[in-house]
């Protein structure tokens, strides 16, 4: 195993510091939130402690520092996502607000009764129920690429759905219960050629693998720093500068105006035209840390990492009786994640079970009802993997999983 | 911590439910599901001078789930519908054991509860509480 990149990394993150029950945390939830570097932690107090301001309006020394580490924030995500320009990155409460935002302010102003929405039957409910709403107030149709038994997607008959009538395209990334890749460079350039405007939501993506916002060439693209070592509450929102500037904004008040009279207001630039009040001022530095952690280690080494992981998982869980891995046969995977059923144990129980040997694991259908109903299931247990996990955490997940067996039968 | 929940009365039931199955005249009859993890009961009750006379429930979900409907079932055969409707939460958790459900769980130990409590007040014709299992 060439795990020996990430040794001693569970050191940076406190966390790991802190026993349960007597154990040390065996952390797989990753692909629900992730836990926090040291060092993005300190962010957040440093600027509590040394330049709490509100930014953009103050002429004085601290709130000119805090300005300049929230900005440098957008600058650091701007480069790590290779986006054309840092005036292109808005910061959003997270991925789901991100969606919300282009919903409300480019979708209900471009799209009129009988035009259709492309999504895939593998969508996180983020990525579907804001779709839902809007398509019932504009009475916009509904269309889905359909998933098949191995967890891709079904892209052949992609000519049927994009019909004159389509007009805007939303597809994840990466799968959150499979960790399928979505092949989104090709769907977005056929969806291009039929003049439809397109969105990937990469919450998925971005923590796990390098990613080329201008090689995608999608129109929109949003992602949530929680899932990337970085505080929650917030995430990015980022789109191509020309749909921004023609772009009305989302939400109105303070910040996102250039001049203001009692009857009417013009508003400020991209991307400040889209942060109405005060941001999440500490959100946005530490997610800058949270990418500057992820920079040093490198995407395609944490890429690595979490698919040698997962071979090694596969490796050891092929002992388990009437263990299952759902999209198991689906090459295009990140590694990062492992949805499976276990015998006949439902995911409650076995979730239980594991969390008295103070190992976290998902249990339930991860936001993705859709999906749980193509699989046949009411629900599967998730583990899922990250920079921090290593051979140990999986060991630790086997022996719990026999626990699992030996308490049930 | 968290397997001392599968008490040895609670696994017995998840391995050999009591009364497993439908009734087809049954006067009080009830679903209802948890959305979260999908766990599903259903309860059938046969009622004699107002007493219940036979009981069955059917559903899928997971151990807590399945086995606090096996022995609310168990519990509730002979009782009057006025007991039925005034039965409590804390008489099913004792029974089971477990008193440290931690509210992740405690959901699913108490769905069947919630439906023999659609089911009895839709007989009774009266309405349902907001929290009918608590």
């Amino acid at each position: 195993m060439g795990l020996s990149n990430f040794h001693d990394i569970k050191k940076d993150f406190p966390i790991f510091s802190r026993q349960i029950n007597g154990r040390d945390l065996v952390y797989l939830d990753s692909a629900a939130t992730t836990q926090k570097p040291i060092e993005v932690i300190d962010s957040i107090t440093s600027y509590y402690k040394n330049c709490n301001s509100n930014i953009h309006r103050g002429i004085y020394s601290i709130s000119i520092e805090a300005t300049e580490l929230y900005e440098n924030a957008r600058n650091t995500i701007a480069k790590f996502i290779n986006a054309n320009s840092s005036r292109e990155i808005i910061f959003t409460r997270n991925a789901t607000e991100a969606i919300n935002l282009v919903a409300n302010a480019w979708v209900s102003a471009n799209l009129k009764e009988g035009d259709s929405i492309i999504l895939t039957e593998m969508e996180h409910h983020s990525n579907l129920v804001p779709w839902q709403i809007i398509a019932k107030k504009l009475k916009l149709k509904l269309n889905f690429i359909k998933i098949q038994a191995d967890g891709g997607l079904i892209l052949d008959n992609l000519d049927d759905l994009f019909t004159d009538n389509a007009k805007f395209l939303s597809l994840t990334h990466v799968s959150n219960v499979l960790g399928t890749i979505n092949p989104i460079k090709d769907i977005i350039s056929k969806a291009h050629a039929h003049g439809i405007t397109t969105l990937v939501d990469a919450a998925q993506s971005v923590p796990h693998m390098s990613v080329d916002v201008q090689n995608i060439d999608s129109d929109f693209f949003v992602f949530s720093g929680h899932k990337m070592l970085g505080p929650s509450g917030i995430g990015v929102l980022h789109a191509k500068k020309d749909i921004l500037e023609n772009m009305e904004p989302f939400l109105y008040g303070g910040d996102m105006i250039s001049n203001v009279s009692l009857r009417e207001a013009q508003w400020n630039d991209v991307p400040w035209k889209f942060e109405a009040g005060t941001p999440n001022i500490v959100g946005a530095i530490g997610l800058g840390k949270a990418v500057d952690y992820l920079d040093n280690l490198g995407m395609s080494n944490i890429h690595k990492h979490e698919q040698e992981l997962y071979s090694y998982a596969i490796d050891r869980f092929s002992d388990l009786k009437e263990f299952k891995i759902f999209g198991f046969e689906n090459k295009d995977s990140t590694g990062g994640v492992i949805s499976f059923s276990y015998s006949d144990f439902h995911p409650h129980d076995i979730a239980s079970i594991l969390d008295g040997e103070s190992i976290a694991v998902r249990a339930g259908h991860h936001c993705a009802q859709p999906l749980m109903e193509k699989l046949g299931v009411p629900a599967t247990t998730r583990a899922s993997f990250y920079v921090y996990n290593d051979e140990s955490d999986i060991d630790k997940l086997f022996d719990g999983l026999q626990k699992v067996r030996s308490v049930l039968t | 911590m968290s397997d001392d929940i599968y008490k040895e009365i609670i696994l017995d039931h998840y391995r050999n439910p009591r009364n497993k199955g439908k009734l087809t005249d049954s006067e009080i009859s009830a679903q209802d599901n948890n959305p979260v993890c999908g766990d599903r009961i259903t309860i059938d009750i046969k009622l004699e001078n107002n007493v219940v006379s036979d009981v069955k429930f059917d559903g899928e979900g997971c151990a807590i789930s399945q086995s606090s409907a096996s022995i609310l079932t168990d519990m509730i055969m002979g009782k009057t519908v006025d007991e039925l409707s005034k039965f409590t939460k804390d008489e099913l958790l004792e029974e089971l054991g477990t008193p440290s459900l931690g509210p992740a769980r405690i959901k699913c130990a108490l769905l069947s509860l919630k439906v023999l409590k659609i089911g009895t007040y839709q007989y009774l014709g009266t309405e349902l509480p907001e929290d009918p299992e608590n």
